[in-house]
């Protein structure tokens, strides 16, 4: 088998015995990348150099007998760009930072380092996290390795596209609103939002700071329980980080491996589904829903009313921080500066600098978030946004009475073709419906991939919701389903994405039901 | 339902410091006023007793020891300045001269 397909656990016991090498490793990516990026565009910026010489460090530890620095160590990972690096440019999908040097690590990335993963580079998104099918980058659009003419999802498409196409094992995403679980489901693979705190911010760049939330974006759930581990825990420098363990989600996923959900409560929200739900992806859901059954666990209906107000608070909340985080934006102190010919002033320069970096849906969000702020509209709107907040957590306290974890289609379509919904911003943003809620919440949810659309042959993700600092039950969950669904269908469903490459050879992609 | 007029999108737009063209007022204008009567609905379920809530987890203000740790550089801090001078970001003139 290629060193490519292997999952990152896989990877790491090959490089931590010494069967292959973490340069081997990194090299086949690389190689991976140069061949499918053409048609998927899933990096911004790619640093093999300084993903060799990681690599090499890693070797050469191990050489000496050092134990691995940590269970990833010399894997090789994709960075969203919105992480900033001090070795690589971060540019957030926008020309306002085209080609910016941040000048030190974020926590997650160094993190990352400490741990010896090996980052290959920086990925594509919506332009600040702003989008759901990355679009919206100003560096052009990343292809859904599924069906290049469809979307990835976002804002996180570049790391779920990346990771579907082989191009990586393991990716960093970032979740506002479903950022990494909505391009989880497109793509086939798992993203996981884990407990909002639980995964220092510190060094992500703010789109909504109440809401912002790292986290793993993988093939497997044991990867991203893995990755979980190495990113997530208390960071002094993060003021709303969670001063507590990090769930033991390792463990929790070894467990549902087993298979056994006996005694486990599964809530099915009877709020997302119906109109706007394509039959495809209600089909899938439900055949999800029955294994989980099988699995032994205990099905039950649960109603969340307030779920159906999520989406418009949020399209309150979101926008009203960003307009307020982005101000930092301005051409004074690094990034682009438009129009500074020695007769405008800093206002005059700013307003032009704005203008020409930001892309339409980030002066969308910022207008919206600074009519909703301004005296007159703010109780009208952001105050009662934030009411309904309360009560989508209280609607999450009384289901997690009834179940320990609940779950619903991560979106409600699958993969939508490139172009349909970038000039209906509403149509765009119902993608988010089933996920806005555990952001307003703030507990803990993941996508783990449920098979194909019976409809278009596209990949349908399960969500698991958890409550905070629960991640733990949301991994085994997920686990005991991976296993089950694997197991019944033949496989991972990353093994049926189609091949990138130019020369193609018949593989078990020919299964895939034409798109429509 | 909420109208949004081009002199209100004109008025945002400077209030948010976007110098918006006149065909942006246009499109943001009519896609604002749709995304507003969208999202307007929060008001149908937020009854006057329900306390709002700004933040997930319960903040509380984060102390440290009030003790100096490292921060950047001045050539960090300055490493990204469009312009610089003598050691600080070099900006366009902040007040009306005239």
């Amino acid at each position: 088998m290629l060193l490519t397909q292997l999952p990152a656990a896989e990877l790491a016991s090959l490089i931590h015995t010494r069967e292959t090498s973490a340069v081997e490793v990194t090299r086949a990516h690389l190689d991976r990348i140069a061949a499918v990026e053409p048609a998927v565009h899933a990096f911004l910026h790619l640093d093999a150099e300084g993903a060799l010489a990681t690599a090499a460090a890693v070797d050469d530890c191990l050489q000496r007998g050092d134990s691995p620095a940590s269970p990833l160590a010399g894997v090789p990972l994709a960075l969203k760009d919105v992480f900033i690096t001090a070795d690589m440019p971060t540019t957030c999908g926008s020309r306002i930072l085209e080609g910016w040097r941040p000048p030190y690590d974020a926590t997650v990335t160094r993190l990352l380092r400490e741990a010896g993963v090996v980052i290959l580079g920086k990925t594509n998104m919506d332009e600040f996290a702003m989008g759901s099918s990355t679009e919206n980058s100003a560096y052009g659009p990343t292809r859904n390795p599924w069906a290049l003419d469809r979307v990835p999802g976002g804002s996180g498409g570049g790391s779920a596209a990346a990771v579907a196409a082989f191009e990586a094992p393991l990716a960093i995403g970032t979740d506002t609103g479903g950022s990494i679980r909505q391009p989880g489901a497109l793509t086939g693979t798992v993203g996981v939002k884990p407990t909002y705190g639980g995964v220092s911010r510190y060094g992500l760049v703010a789109f909504s700071s109440s809401l912002d939330q790292g986290g793993p974006v993988t093939r497997t759930v044991l990867d991203a329980a893995l990755l979980h581990e190495v990113i997530g825990g208390h960071d002094p420098l993060d003021s709303t980080s969670i001063d507590a363990p990090v769930p033991p989600v390792v463990a929790a996923v070894r467990a549902g491996a087993t298979g056994d959900l006996t005694g486990v409560r599964v809530g099915v929200v009877s709020q997302f589904r119906g109109e706007g739900y394509q039959a495809g992806v209600q089909h899938a859901f439900d055949l999800a829903v029955s294994r989980l059954r099988e699995l032994g666990a205990q099905v039950v209906e649960v109603s969340c009313p307030t779920f159906d107000y999520a989406l418009p608070a949020y399209y309150l909340i979101a926008p009203s921080e960003c307009s307020s985080n982005l101000a930092r934006f301005d051409g004074m102190r690094y990034g682009l500066r438009i129009g500074d010919d020695g007769s405008r002033s800093a206002e005059e320069v700013m307003s032009l600098t704005r203008e020409a970096g930001f892309g339409p849906e980030v002066k969308r969000r910022i207008m919206l978030g600074t009519y909703a702020l301004s005296a007159g509209y703010y109780d009208a709107y952001y105050g009662q946004a934030q009411k309904v907040r309360t009560l989508v957590i209280r609607d999450f306290a009384a289901a997690f009475e009834q179940a320990d974890v609940l779950v619903s289609p991560t979106s409600p379509t699958t993969a939508f073709p490139i172009g349909e919904r970038v000039d209906d911003p509403l149509a765009m943003y119902v993608s988010d419906l089933c996920t806005i809620p555990a952001n307003l919440a703030g507990n803990a949810a993941l996508s783990v991939p449920a098979g194909l659309s019976d409809v278009d042959g596209l990949p349908v993700g399960l969500q698991v919701m958890a409550p905070a600092q629960a991640d733990d039950r949301a991994y085994r969950v997920a686990a005991a389903y991976e296993v089950a669904r694997d197991a019944a269908e033949g496989g991972p469903l990353t093994h049926r994405v189609p091949d990138l490459t130019e020369d193609r050879v018949p593989g078990p992609s020919m299964d895939r039901v034409a798109a429509r | 339902m909420p109208t949004i007029s081009r002199d209100e999108v004109a008025h945002l737009a400077r209030l948010a410091r976007l110098a918006v063209t006149e065909q942006e007022l246009d499109l943001f204008a009519g896609q604002l006023e749709v995304i507003l009567s969208s999202v307007a609905r929060v008001s149908e379920v937020a009854a006057a007793d329900i306390p709002p809530t700004s933040h997930a987890v319960g903040l509380t203000n984060v102390f440290r020891e009030d003790v100096p740790r490292p921060g950047l550089t001045q050539q960090q801090a300055l490493s990204g300045a469009f312009a610089a001078e003598q050691g600080r970001f070099r900006v366009p003139r902040i007040l009306d001269e005239s």
